[in-house]
């Protein structure tokens, strides 16, 4: 564990952490554009999460301190997968300690311990949606396993520092395997990040809500933990996809130069990769709940074909 | 003094019997039997986990009982002596549960704790068992003991049932393992069987009727009907040794089948016990999660877990079988470390359930609710449970996993190209299944312990006393730190892959898990334990620092609706609905729906396993028809039997003329 190491590990973790909001803010800017509409600026995120901060929260009757704990530890689980994934550079101490499976495991953790916390007041709501979160994961977690194994076994490693070091020694090319697992990754990453056409961010509409039916209850400084660490999560969720899919530019040696190019490249992928998760978002409807099993079992198919490419073409 | 572990080992079994009639005579004192005969029993277990533990080398003994010229032969090795730091561990917990959880048992006390004690021994004996003689006859004792405690509440017809499917299940089995010995070239200790080479057809067959035996045991698909029916029928404590060590005695023997006693290897057979083990994973996640029944819904995770074990057998048989002996290790590990986890964690849920049961009546999931609140340390502990069963990191169930994905992921080495490229499909089907047992876990702990209570009577449910505490604390911390410390675990699994495979993993550091080298995989517990924890503090305390703590209570929000009551919280029927309508063909389903016009309308689903359609009840007809046809010669007269053996005797003098 270098010293270096461990700088770029925590720089990396402070600048996620802080720069989360921003892509959040980004994608609903670039959406309001596409829509014809003005937009609120893209620091918007920050002006909710500090109103939020602020306000008195309130809490149901007979919330346990599950409910209340919850988005601790959210945020916890969260910034933990925000330093595990190499977005700037990839000598990061923290790697070491989880891998792609943990990674996997620990949006797991994330997605039940919301899931529990939703069903802890006992609303109808909260219920429903912590069942559709879980139905929606139920097969995003495997589809995201495939992916990140096809990738592994292109590495040979499950160290997602070594398979993106590996991804960006490598020519640029469409390789078969990648891309049916690029075709899994996106579906699931709009799956997880409750986008449409899984679930909608923006509705209130209580029949077709699952993100926001879930976090009903929460309110204040709860909800802005809760808010902040889905901002992290979907960026999480983009470096992963850029990491797998377009490694390249990422600082690999432990030096400066690397980082001071690593950090202006990460921000152009990341202004691309939002706009066009706007784009997707507004093309695309959103569709009826019945179909979400649909939607993710058809990307978990397109993970494991892609892992069965990888066998049949070696690619 | 120098005692042998073997010897503590044994003489901890006995110790058992004797507190088991100790028990039975003192029938009358509950209290004597509760706070002094079933904690003692908790120590041994504890001596029979530390010997084993410390355990080193092979150890034999000859008992002077048994037949003449057939003594009981014992040995302790290292797979044997993991097997028994299961069972000591558990029952550790168990039986410290069990000193509380009896205590409304007035009447049956005594013949409890005496087929309780003879269940602990009969396993022990089974684990240590070195020649068919010992192993048959402590197989029998245990599934017998175990019979009559699922059957305790033999007043309600229901239990009786289950307890008759148990039996008929166990006795198949036997009947399949007596064969199996029977087949392995006509020796009856263990130690001859190791020396007899079988040829290819002979081993199959052997192997089949081992397969079959110990499956019906473990709760392989489709013998694994017994299973949730016996599960919720018997008192918590026992569902939670029936799950938590007695399936594994079942595992124990098909390991010590595989990979000791038989000398030939095919690689089919690792294909077979793989894929039988991934169909009953699967089914067993997909039927838990549709299940009202608390105890059947663990019951059928627990055939969701067995799966996962064999699946991991069958990987390391496959190994084996191309001689990659590490990679089998790797595979083996992480099976035994499954069973490990799998102690505790179903252990501790069937405690959890007892507890719920005793404070409510209730194994309804229906009827059950809001728990959190008055029965904090159950609600915690199965958090804990909960949580390790779905595999989240960082606790134990997590680490099992892990280690089972890393050696799916070194298949493409295998020289079978058609293997190669099948076994990724299984890997799928595998993370699939883990991720079902996280949407059985939110809704087990979910609608048992959180929202409202959906009954009145919840309201006054006490939470669990001392003793039942001290189990569930014992069991959850074990969850925890098996988690947090893999370390010490797969360093002493490392003792039991050398002697069945002659090969072991790197020796890891006790921070980093590196099953191979920590270029290719790397997991560290503790520093994910660390960060996460870390992170979770310093916000909460920065949120407290430059904002505030102020809260307010008040009514939940409703969109608007005036009226909230518990009926309107999800079922346990809507859960599982979506994964009902997943896997429709899974099912029969029986429903009753309402019609517009009924006053009081009645709704319900009834999800019923295919199998027992399509297998057994034809069997049973057959069976039937046989017994009926048979019972035309059973006339009940002393003349008619006497005629009988006139009849026979005449035919057999004119045979052997």
């Amino acid at each position: 564990m270098s010293a270096f190491g461990l700088f770029t590990q925590l720089m990396q973790l402070f600048l996620t952490v802080l720069i989360a909001p921003l892509l959040m803010g980004w994608v609903n800017q670039c959406r309001s554009w596409l829509q014809n509409r003005k937009g609120a600026g893209i620091d918007q995120p920050y002006r909710k999460l500090g109103k939020l901060f602020k306000k008195d929260a309130v809490i149901a009757k007979n919330a346990s301190p599950l409910f209340r704990g919850v988005p601790y530890v959210l945020f916890g689980s969260m910034c933990l997968a925000a330093s595990i994934v190499p977005s700037l550079a990839t000598d990061l101490s923290f790697s070491k300690a989880a891998d792609a499976i943990a990674l996997a495991g620990i949006f797991a953790l994330a997605r039940i311990a919301i899931s529990l916390a939703a069903m802890d007041i006992g609303t109808a709501f909260g219920g429903m949606g912590a069942r559709r979160e879980m139905l929606v994961g139920f097969l995003a977690e495997p589809a995201l396993l495939m992916v990140l194994f096809t990738a592994s076994l292109i590495s040979q490693s499950t160290s997602l520092t070594v398979i993106v070091e590996t991804l960006a020694h490598r020519h640029v090319e469409i390789y078969p395997s990648m891309a049916f697992a690029g075709i899994a990754f996106l579906m699931v990453l709009l799956a997880e990040n409750a986008r449409i056409p899984v679930d909608n961010p923006a509705s209130h509409l209580e029949l077709t809500m699952i993100h926001e039916a879930m976090i009903l209850e929460y309110s204040a400084r709860h909800l802005a933990l809760i808010e902040w660490a889905s901002s992290i999560k979907l960026f999480a969720y983009v470096t992963i996809g850029i990491a797998l899919f377009a490694p390249w530019g990422i600082a690999q040696s432990a030096d400066w130069a690397g980082m001071a190019f690593a950090l202006p490249i990460l921000i152009l992928k990341l202004l691309v990769a939002g706009f066009g998760l706007a784009l997707i978002e507004t093309v695309l409807a959103k569709q009826r709940i019945f179909r979400a099993p649909e939607f993710m079992g058809t990307a978990f198919l397109f993970g494991v074909l892609g892992m069965l490419v990888h066998f049949l073409l070696g690619a | 003094m120098n005692v042998q572990p073997i010897e503590l080992i044994i003489l901890a079994a006995v110790l058992w019997i004797v507190l088991g009639l100790v028990g039975l005579a003192a029938g009358k004192h509950v209290g004597f039997v509760r706070s002094i005969v079933f904690p003692l029993g908790a120590a041994a277990g504890l001596v029979v986990a530390a010997s084993a533990y410390f355990s080193t080398g092979i150890e034999t003994e000859i008992s002077l009982l048994g037949l003449p010229d057939l003594p009981f032969h014992f040995r302790l090795d290292a797979l044997s002596a993991f097997f028994l730091m299961i069972l000591g561990l558990a029952v550790f917990g168990i039986s410290s549960y069990s000193a509380g959880y009896f205590r409304n048992e007035k009447e049956h006390i005594g013949t409890i704790c005496l087929e309780y004690h003879v269940f602990l021994a009969a396993m022990t004996f089974v684990i240590l068992a070195d020649d068919a003689f010992l192993f048959m006859v402590s197989w029998e004792a245990m599934a017998l003991s175990s019979y009559f405690l699922v059957t305790t509440d033999h007043r309600i017809a229901e239990i009786r049932r289950a307890g008759f499917i148990y039996l008929l299940m166990a006795h198949l089995g036997a009947i399949s393992l007596l064969l199996f010995f029977g087949s392995m070239g006509g020796n009856y200790s263990f130690d001859a069987m190791r020396g007899t080479h079988l040829s290819g057809m002979q081993a199959t067959f052997a192997f089949l009727l081992a397969l079959f035996g110990f499956g019906a045991k473990a709760g392989m698909l489709p013998l694994h009907v017994w299973l949730p029916e016996a599960h919720p029928a018997a008192p918590s404590p026992v569902s939670a040794m029936m799950s938590g060590v007695m399936l594994k005695t079942a595992v124990y023997g098909l390991i010590r089948v595989l990979f000791d006693l038989l000398h030939l290897q095919l690689w089919w057979w690792g294909v077979l016990i793989l894929a039988i083990g991934l169909l009953t994973a699967l089914f067993g996640a997909v039927f838990s999660a549709v299940q009202s029944d608390m105890k059947r819904l663990l019951a059928y995770s627990s055939v969701e877990n067995i799966g996962i074990v064999f699946v991991g057998l069958g990987l390391s048989a496959i190994f084996r079988a191309y001689a990659m002996n590490s990679l089998a290790a790797l595979a083996l590990v992480a099976t035994l470390y499954h069973c490990l986890n799998h102690a505790f964690f179903k252990s501790l849920l069937f405690l959890c359930t007892g507890s719920v049961l005793h404070a409510t009546g209730e194994r309804n999931l229906g009827k059950l609710g809001g728990l959190i609140h008055n029965m904090p340390w159950v609600a915690w502990t199965a958090l804990i449970g909960s949580l390790a069963i779905a595999g989240l990191p960082p606790l134990n169930g997590f680490v099992s996993e892990w280690l089972l994905l890393q050696a799916f992921l070194f298949t493409p080495g295998l020289p079978h190209s058609y293997l190669n490229m099948m076994i990724p499909v299984a890997a799928a089907a595998l993370v699939l299944t883990g991720a079902a047992a996280g949407y059985v876990m939110v809704k087990f702990y979910g609608i048992v312990f959180l929202g409202q209570p959906r009954e009145e009577k919840l309201r006054e449910a006490k939470s669990a006393g001392g003793w039942e505490r001290a189990g569930l604390l014992w069991l959850s911390s074990g969850c925890i730190l098996l988690g947090l410390f893999p370390f010490f675990v797969i360093d002493h699994l490392a003792g039991v892959t050398d002697f069945l495979l002659g090969s072991r993993l790197p020796s890891a550091d006790w921070l980093f898990l590196a099953p191979i080298s920590s270029e290719r995989a790397s997991y560290s517990p503790i520093l994910f334990m660390i960060v996460t924890l870390f992170a979770t503090v310093l916000v909460f305390l920065l949120v407290r620092r430059f904002y505030h703590g102020r809260v307010r209570r008040a009514m939940p929000w409703n969109c608007g609706y005036p009226v909230w009551n518990a009926r309107m919280q999800d079922t346990s029927e809507g859960f599982g609905q979506p994964i009902r309508q997943i896997f429709d063909p899974f099912f029969r389903i029986g429903r009753e729906l309402p019609s517009p016009f009924d006053t009081a309308p009645k709704y319900s689903a009834k999800s019923e396993d295919r199998i027992w359609l399509w297998l057994y009840l034809p069997f049973a007809g057959i069976a039937e028809r046989l017994a009926d046809f048979f019972g035309k010669i059973q006339q009940g007269r002393i003349l008619v039997y006497l005629m009988y053996n006139f009849v026979t005797l005449i035919i057999l003098l004119l045979i052997v003329q």
